[in-house]
């Protein structure tokens, strides 16, 4: 079936200016006309009445040259020949592979040649259609060593799940979840259709979610709990607040950035209030509450029930682990210190020189620079302890079927929920990385 | 005995076939990384998390589903996937369409000349009446009988 002209939602709902009548009706050409129409059937999806500004850089979820994705690079080279570009510089998601610092066997080799074969040509139509500069590629944008960090209140059209809920959560921009695809042509466009997180209404808690665990909870459970429960809604999140200090620290900025990425991929999260914590609840408290809110009471029985409920898909059971990505989302600089001088500790406790898992901590390029220079010793001493550090994309690395078939382990729900790696809590994933056996997890 | 529901024609079409049903949140990329990923010529679902769908083939299928959820990559994934010919025929959805398969449907529309039938806001008495195998036919104006 061929598409019509115009989508089937109402079309009269959307009101257009001058200007953007007579890009949709082809006066600034074809590729533009189909870039505005496609925002416009967007936008009347979901009833906005207007397209308004955006006022914030981009991040783009896109940073794979994948060859099944044809369709996708037709219309950047289109938009490319067109002349079109973002009005400001943008960064994207981690890079699939990253050759100096993972260890590839010869059959991976092969295989991420073919399943990415064309990334070499997609970061060329990414260069040309604004991106900021070649260490552009993280999942966290928004840390300070990065510093693509949207104002409060800023209009965005930013794509990737975590960085959206993080964004619209922790710093108080605004963007919906924007697919792929859409997200440059908004971006290009310069404009977005305003509805849902970009509205005062759409911002309105509809869920009141009551955390009763004994200690603060795993962030990446928690988050899969949320995301299982309000699916799609925004959660007001009360009782965080007696563990976690403002939005502003770096522990307090990894715990939402983890309990977000699992509430996205578990769910549907746009955005979450914490009580205390984040900027609209401590500005506005429960009046963010709408009316008829749900309500839902967690405590650590729950989430022990949300950990047994996770199925285990390596091809083997009882394999013994071959490797570790910790960091989806990329870890801050907090983290990355955290996590090397737990590891040397665990290692120093067991008497043993080396991690017997091999083991990644995935980390934006700008973040690992940082730490390498403010830790010099403890990295040396991380790096002959076997930890390795790289910024690639561990979800994308999973991708090549040949990863599939290995025994995997991760800390993230986000990793889980696309692949096959198996999901350990922090706390119960050293033993296994320094014994090399799942079984010294505790249970 | 059949039974009648009006929805919302997102991606207006007409067709009928086989329904194919889940009753937890459809999450497309989880659903199709793994088609996209490996070549296969047709989607079977990955998604591990969800035991309606996990391991049977969404190609061609009518999916009837509550809503979609997942990560932002899924718009271009079901975009990739309809260009591909794996995608399933329609989505016929209880709630509303996220985001995310709204665009990477509207996209292969614009962008690759292909539909795929989207009809949201079923109610929840249609997942209700329809079961796997069940015939299911859809019209332009968001009808949809299940036979």
């Amino acid at each position: 079936m061929r598409g019509s002209a115009t989508g089937t939602p109402d079309a009269e709902a959307l009101e257009l200016t001058p200007d953007e009548r007579a890009v949709l009706a082809g006066e600034r050409g074809e590729v533009l006309r189909r870039a505005m129409a496609s925002v416009v059937r967007y936008g009347e999806t979901f009833d906005a009445r207007r397209l308004v500004a955006i006022e914030g850089a981009p991040h783009l979820v896109t940073s794979f040259g994948t060859g099944t994705m044809k369709p996708f690079f037709a219309m950047l080279d289109e938009l490319i020949a067109a002349g079109a570009r973002s009005e400001r510089p943008f960064t994207v998601n981690p890079r699939p592979v990253d050759r100096a610092s993972v260890r590839y066997g010869l059959a991976d080799r092969v295989a991420l040649r073919l399943l990415y074969g064309e990334q070499k040509r997609y970061e060329r139509q990414l260069a040309a259609l604004g991106l900021r500069d070649g260490d552009a590629f993280t999942c966290t944008c928004y840390l300070p060593e990065i510093g693509n960090t949207p104002a409060r209140d800023a209009v965005l059209a930013w794509s990737e799940s975590s960085a959206v809920v993080f964004a619209n959560s922790a710093l108080g921009a605004r963007t919906n979840r924007n697919a792929a695809g859409i997200d440059l042509l908004c971006n290009v466009l310069g404009e977005a259709p305003e509805f849902g997180l970009l509205t005062d209404g759409g911002r309105r808690a509809t869920w009141l979610v009551d955390v009763r665990t004994q200690a603060l909870p795993e962030a990446q459970l928690l988050g899969s709990a949320v995301g299982q429960r309000v699916v799609d809604g925004v959660p007001y999140i009360t009782g965080l607040d007696r563990w976690l200090g403002p939005a502003g620290d770096d522990a307090t900025v990894a715990y939402l950035k983890d309990m977000g990425a699992a509430a996205a991929s578990n769910g549907a999260v746009g955005l979450f209030h914490v009580e205390g914590v984040t900027p609209e609840a401590r500005d506005a408290g429960r009046e963010l509450l709408a009316d008829g809110a749900s309500r839902y009471v967690t405590d650590d029985g729950e989430l022990e029930r949300v950990l047994r409920a996770y199925p285990v898909v390596w091809a083997r059971p009882d394999a013994a682990p071959e490797l570790c990505f910790i960091g989806c989302p990329h870890l801050t600089s907090g983290q990355l210190a955290g996590w090397t001088e737990r590891a040397l500790d665990a290692l120093l406790d067991a008497g043993r020189p080396r991690l017997a898992v091999e083991t990644y901590l995935c980390a934006a390029p700008q973040v690992q620079a940082a730490f390498r220079s403010g830790h010099g010793a403890t990295h040396a001493a991380a790096v002959r302890a076997g930890l390795r550090f790289t910024s690639l994309c561990p979800l994308m690395f999973m991708s090549n079927p040949l990863a599939r078939r290995r025994a995997v382990v991760t800390t993230s729900a986000k990793l889980r929920t696309y692949t096959t790696a198996r999901y350990f809590r922090d706390a119960d994933v050293l033993p296994v990385l320094v014994s090399g056996t799942v079984e010294a997890a505790p249970s | 005995m059949s039974a009648t529901f009006h929805g919302r024609p997102v991606l207006a079409g007409e067709l009928s076939g086989e329904a194919l049903v889940t009753r937890h949140p459809f999450n497309t990329l989880a659903s199709f990384i793994k088609c996209l990923t490996t070549g296969a010529r047709k989607a079977v679902c990955s998604d591990q998390d969800n035991p309606d769908l996990y391991g049977k083939v969404l190609t061609g299928a009518v999916l009837c589903l509550p809503q979609t959820i997942g990560s932002t990559a899924a718009g271009l994934i079901l975009e990739t996937a309809v260009h591909k010919g794996v995608a399933p025929a329609a989505m016929l959805f209880s709630e509303s369409v996220d985001t995310l398969a709204a665009s990477g449907a509207i996209l292969a529309d614009v962008w690759v000349g292909r539909r795929i039938v989207l009809v949201d806001r079923l109610g929840p008495e249609f997942l209700d009446a329809v079961q796997d195998g069940r015939r299911v036919g859809v019209r332009a104006d968001g009808t949809v009988t299940v036979a």
